[in-house]
């Protein structure tokens, strides 16, 4: 049974929004995977057979988020499960259950509920290790074994909560430090990382979903402020709040239904090493990730056979990296390919053609999704004015963001 | 479909361990699966790490921080979450990762380390509920299992009594576990009885310790087992279910997702009498009236039949049907997700007849574990089976 093949049957999406305050986050699950039933022709209680979410606690505001998961995706007494992950983690966890044969349809959730978050800055430093790394951001409130802590007028309470603190360093400095590497080892220039800031929320409008489009020059972006330098505040994806819904299933069922089916024919990902210090700033979990979906799906030639790219933007000049760490480009390549257009929607590497993290907005453990779900609206041929023509094959990546060391690879192919 | 093969096993003490890391906890516990297989680091392909909420090691994204304790740098490596019962879904996820084909060798890794809560890991709980319908009525965990405890009770006439023989079994089972934490071999049901009322009818002595600890398993296709063994034990079968969010909306005194976890994983296993088929179960044990409610879940007894067979001896190591003959999370202790210790990697020692003086007479050919998760309404069933 396990030459049964894997196809998206379904996908379901939320409009994106900067903010949210008047809906839950139950509420844009909800949204996403109904649609995504729709969009495959099932009846979700009867016919799913697995349940996955993509989401981090502290992302969500709770200790255990599994268990406000089944009742808007409609698992109620199903299996259902969380993967701590992007969400294209989730989708390589869908496949393997497909292919064990004892499950034929698995829906997958990924969502943002970001701007319910008061402290994002703080609960990403959580991410960071407590006792070595943390402290290199800056005074930390110190943890008081002894009882409630006392403030005296001189030394008052830290501002616990605001993550523009002036003396604690936001953890986006990882960022910085990765750029100012990336740009030395290639000769790359902070011009060509705005040009992708430009082309990609150029693309965003016209995506219908996105959040962030904008028209912009070279010189706009430059103008902004450092962040972190050389991280300007335009080569920073903006938070955004969102939800997709995939529904896989394997050929035959896909078939049954009548659906024709985009396969998800190779994925990959992988894990650096979690201690900043010794970790290598060249994104390796994208060349290993890309490697292992490669040999699954018998990629040999990335450049020739891939048609259309999706690749994590979240930082612009991180667009880049990963084009060379996935193969697409030599290293030292991608800036000339940015100069020749060879990105744009029409180029010979259409990249990030739905506006990407830097269009749409960061959507944390929905990215991947979001990235797959692009490719998915090209090989389907339903992408709009964004439309690439005559797509095949499709990549989309994904990484977990600062300060992880994850990331992750699906290819998409038309049957 | 690829038949999964169980190759070796870890666990560590079980203890308050503040010494160690989340990490050195996961590393101590790989090490052992791996020299229990004779696997070196490179022979892995492909990592899955459970553990439960990140706010009891106060890190975020506590899955990345335990890549290096793992052995998972440079390897595809997912963390797996569903509260309390991921300690069995880890290793259900472990058996998709080789029954897919995709991997050939999977490690699965569990790790807990409640003791970083200060004072008490019940704090971190105090955000597992829902922020508008719950929160406000400041619940706990103990006060919560008290109601459903009393609703067993009440529906099926159960007597404190035969749920604190429980407590006695698992405490005195676990006196031969080398990682236990609470073993007490003269621990009697008046001691039980007599011990602090926690919210009642639950006594201190109902509940199981919260604790540090971690566990790992090897996963290993059938097709190349021959060359780590010559014995293997299999994965029968795999089940999994969740019920609503809403825990107020239904009736506690049955665990109707464990029912339907256990049919999945029966089905796959081509069980059709789980009493009769099945040699020894390690159902979940957090507090005393889980083992009990848990077998009535996992189809082993007839609902209200548990206690009786408790009382009888049924349930003893060397009674018909034994249960948590590892101690369970009452003896051993219960770090969360660490607690496929006690669970899935009993089955496997059990099987292999290696459980030294926890093993059980005759000969077992088959087992199932099961945990349980989120607000009570989370099981997860695995069974594994000798050759």
């Amino acid at each position: 049974m396990t030459d049964r093949q894997v196809c998206v049957i379904g996908i379901g999406f939320t409009n994106f929004n900067s903010i949210t305050p008047d809906i839950q986050w139950k509420e844009i699950m909800y949204e996403a995977c109904k649609k995504a039933y729709v969009d495959a022709g099932i009846d979700v209680r009867r016919d799913v057979n697995s349940f996955i979410t993509c989401a981090e606690d502290y992302w969500e505001g709770f200790s255990i988020f599994d268990e406000f998961v089944p009742d808007q995706v409609g698992a109620l007494l199903r299996p259902c499960c969380t993967v701590c992950g992007d969400g294209l983690f989730g989708l390589a966890n869908a496949y393997m259950q497909i292919k064990t044969g004892h499950i034929n349809i698995v829906a997958v959730e990924a969502h943002s509920k970001i701007s319910d978050l008061l402290t994002f800055g703080d609960i990403m430093l959580h991410a960071f290790d407590p006792r070595f790394e943390r402290p290199v951001t800056g005074p930390v409130e110190r943890p008081n074994y002894g009882g409630s802590p006392e403030y005296t007028p001189e030394a008052p309470k830290p501002l616990v909560g605001s993550s523009d603190e002036k003396e604690r360093i936001h953890p986006y400095f990882m960022a910085g430090l990765e750029m100012q590497h990336y740009l030395k080892t290639t000769g790359t220039t902070e011009e060509h990382c705005a040009a992708v800031v430009v082309k990609n929320k150029k693309n965003a409008f016209f995506n219908p979903y996105a959040e962030y489009e904008a028209q912009i020059s070279i010189e706009d972006v430059m103008k902004s402020e450092y962040l972190f330098k050389p991280v300007k505040r335009l080569d920073i994806s903006p938070n955004v709040d969102g939800a997709i819904c995939f529904v896989l299933a394997d050929d035959r069922t896909a078939k049954n239904l009548g659906i024709e089916p985009i396969y998800l024919s190779g994925f990959g990902y992988s894990s650096e090493t979690p201690w900043l210090g010794t970790r290598g700033m060249n994104a390796g979990y994208a060349t290993i990730s890309a490697k292992m979906a490669y040999k699954m799906a018998k990629i040999v030639e990335p450049r020739e056979e891939i048609d259309v790219v999706e690749v994590d933007d979240r930082f612009s000049f991180k667009e880049l990296q990963h084009l060379e760490a996935l193969g697409l480009a030599r290293p030292g390549e991608a800036k000339q390919l940015i100069e020749e257009g060879a990105l744009e929607i029409n180029g010979s590497i259409p990249t990030n053609t739905s506006g990407g993290s830097l269009g749409v907005g960061n959507c944390f453990e929905a990215t991947g999704m979001q990235k797959a779900l692009e490719i998915v609206m090209q090989l389907r041929g339903h992408a709009g004015k964004r439309q690439v023509a005559n797509a095949e094959v499709g990549l989309a990546q994904a990484w977990r963001g600062i300060p992880s060391g994850s990331g992750a690879v699906a290819i998409f192919k038309r049957g | 479909m690829k038949e999964v093969a169980v190759i070796g096993a870890g666990m560590t003490l079980f203890r308050r361990h503040l010494k160690e890391t989340g990490k050195e906890l996961s590393f101590l516990a790989t090490k052992m699966a791996m020299e229990d297989s004779g696997l070196e680091k490179d022979d892995i392909d492909m990592v899955v790490m459970g553990s439960a909420p990140d706010a009891f090691d106060g890190i975020h994204m506590k899955g990345e921080n335990l890549i290096d304790g793992s052995a998972a740098v440079g390897k595809p490596y997912v963390r797996v979450f569903n509260g309390g019962g991921t300690g069995v879904f880890a290793p259900i996820a472990g058996w998709w990762h080789v029954a897919s084909g995709v991997a050939d060798i999977c490690l699965v890794v569990c790790e807990e380390k409640m003791g970083n809560c200060y004072p008490h890991p019940q704090t971190a709980f105090r955000h597992i509920w829902d922020p508008i319908l719950d929160r406000p009525l400041t619940p706990n965990l103990v006060w919560l299992f008290a109601m459903e405890m009393n609703r067993y009770m009440t529906v099926h006439g159960i007597k404190k009594e035969d749920i604190a023989l429980v407590s006695v079994k698992n405490k005195r089972n676990a006196v031969g576990h080398p990682c236990a934490q609470l073993a007490d071999p003269n621990i009697t049901v008046e001691d039980v009885l007599n011990s602090e009322i926690m919210a009642w009818p639950v006594n201190r002595l109902d509940i199981s310790p919260p604790s540090d600890g971690a566990a790992a398993l090897i996963f290993c296709n059938r097709d190349i087992v021959h060359k780590f063994t010559d014995d293997p034990i299999y994965v029968a079968g795999t089940g999994w279910s969740i019920d609503s969010t809403m825990w107020t909306n239904r009736d506690l005194y049955f665990p109707r997702y464990v029912a339907q976890a256990a049919k999945m994983a029966y089905k796959m296993a081509k069980i059709e009498n789980p009493r009769k088929e099945i040699d020894f179960a390690e159902p979940y044990d957090p507090f005393s009236y889980k083992e009990l409610h848990h077998l009535e879940g996992l189809l082993l007894c007839k609902k209200g039949e548990a206690p009786i067979l408790t009382r009888e001896g049924v349930t003893q190591r060397d009674g018909d049907l034994p249960v948590c003959p590892s101690g369970g999370l009452l003896g051993v202790g219960n770090p969360i997700a660490a607690t496929m210790g006690q669970k899935v990697c009993e089955l496997y020692w059990q099987l292999k007849g290696v459980a030294g003086k926890r093993q059980i007479p005759g000969d077992p050919r088959i087992g199932v574990a099961q945990a349980w998760g989120d607000i009570m309404q989370m099981g997860t069933v695995i069974l594994l089976r000798r050759g």
